[in-house]
């Protein structure tokens, strides 16, 4: 017997591509902008995520049944937030430095629509096993589009990569600065991160015709 | 068995529930985890406090090097030989200035009431060193760091932090390329002290000229510049009594 049934891998895999929290439902969108100026912010808050909507998925389909529909929201938030706040101090306590970079991010993670969207879809309705997957799913969906625009916007805007000149350097004017290319400071300002979104949006719906909207 | 969850009677006791049960997860971990956090906290000052003088483990191309965790404290011990406090213009050696919280003396300071301003002096290579910290604004949030100087008011070294300052912008200004040009550079003009202005016209970027009392600005990075050379600012008219006294010395 596999390990994954079909279904089961179809909620890892539909989030990764077909159905991306950020690029189809458009989610997310707030962090997607906030974070990826450098790609090293992207990837940490990118692990963060799949913690947090792993771990909170499997927390809220556990209490599926308990749960009041008419305070399920709060109930929901006060699981993410813990859950994060709880990552938080052990990391301070355990891992000083991890949590330094950390910290700006716990607020965003709160506030994913992501995690409420997907506590609220699925995993309210849905078994822990599959709440599981689910959520890691779409937290690796908004991961990857995370560090692709990351990728773009440090490479395009500060020639380098997780902080290490890959392009030269741009003072001594080595590498492809010697020929004149130049950073685009654009790019590491928050609306370049619309646009390499809006980039992959159309690769995206341009390869499977069968996203696009019939109007 | 099934529960009816919409009668209010049961929301009320899982809301009541939920806070006790969340309440008391939290504030068992924080108190458990709070000494290890505290002593984390104290490493990085006194980490901060010997990068500014200068006293780091960075080699030309490396990064940001402190002292590891492990040795920091003895080395803080060694390097660090008398903490002062500055209160009413007036010097005291004080053994505890390096708990003091500077945000609350400077806003105490603002607002015209009595400040204790700690004061770190350490040795390097035989000559004495001031270190003083510093606070202020960036874009978002706080910045603040270290400031450390020869008794000719010649940086020997700084530090800055930021809270939440943006993530390749303002966020570098803890980079080694933006701190190491303040070395060298000089708090006086002439006279006066006129602190280290993070300038968009420096026209400088390898910070040749170490006279004029600038740095080369970070492009995309100006409100976290300019809260930077406002902190210098303000750390040295709170200073300056102090400043004096070393120069004069």
């Amino acid at each position: 017997m596999a390990l994954l049934s079909k279904k089961d891998t179809n909620l890892i895999l539909d989030p990764l591509a077909d159905n991306n929290p950020i690029t189809i439902q458009v989610l997310g969108i707030c962090s997607a902008l906030a974070i990826t100026a450098e790609l090293k912010a992207s990837l940490v808050m990118a692990v963060s995520v799949i913690f947090v909507m792993g771990v909170g998925n499997v927390v809220i389909s556990l209490m599926r049944n308990i749960i009041p529909s008419k305070i399920r929201i709060i109930a929901q938030l006060i699981v993410v937030a813990t859950l994060v706040i709880v990552v938080d101090q052990v990391l301070k306590a355990y891992q000083y430095e991890l949590s330094k970079t950390l910290s700006v991010f716990v607020g965003l993670i709160i506030t994913n629509c992501i995690i409420m969207g997907r506590f609220e879809a699925f995993a309210l309705g849905n078994g822990v096993w599959r709440s599981f997957l689910d959520g890691i799913g779409n937290a690796l969906g908004y991961g990857v589009i995370l560090i692709i625009i990351g990728f773009f916007r440090e490479l395009l805007g500060s020639g380098t990569l997780f902080g290490i000149q890959v392009l030269g350097d741009p003072i001594a004017k080595t590498g492809l600065y010697a020929i004149g290319y130049e950073n685009n400071g654009f790019m590491i300002i928050p609306p370049a991160a619309l646009i390499v979104v809006g980039i992959i949006i159309w690769v995206q719906r341009s390869r499977n015709p069968a996203l696009v909207e019939e109007n | 068995m099934a529960i009816d969850t919409d009668k209010n009677g049961y929301t009320i006791l899982f809301a009541v529930v939920m806070v006790i049960v969340v309440g008391s997860v939290l504030a068992f971990l924080a108190s458990g985890l709070s000494e290890r956090i505290k002593e984390n906290e104290r490493f990085e000052k006194q980490q901060n406090i010997l990068y500014a003088m200068g006293v780091n483990e960075n080699t030309p191309d490396s990064g940001v090097n402190f002292i590891p965790t492990d040795v920091v404290e003895d080395k803080f011990i060694e390097r660090i030989k008398t903490q002062y406090v500055l209160v009413n213009g007036k010097v005291n050696e004080d053994e505890t200035a390096f708990a003091i919280d500077v945000k609350k003396q400077l806003a105490a300071l603002k607002a015209g009431d009595e400040a204790r301003l700690p004061i770190f002096v350490g040795e390097k290579e035989g000559k004495e060193i001031y270190v003083l910290p510093m606070y202020g604004k960036g874009l978002w949030d706080a910045i603040w760091g270290f400031i450390s100087v020869d008794k000719e008011m010649v940086v020997q070294g700084v530090y800055f932090d930021h809270k939440a300052e943006t993530a390749g912008l303002g966020a570098n200004i803890k980079m080694r390329f933006f701190m190491d040009d303040f070395i060298g550079e000089s708090l006086l003009d002439g006279k006066s002290y006129s602190g280290i202005t993070v300038s968009k016209t420096n026209n400088d970027p390898l910070n040749d000229d170490k006279q004029d009392n600038e740095v080369d600005a970070i492009a995309g990075a100006t409100i976290t510049g300019n809260g930077v050379s406002s902190m210098i600012k303000e750390t040295l008219k709170a200073y300056k009594p102090y400043l004096e006294t070393i120069r004069n010395n």
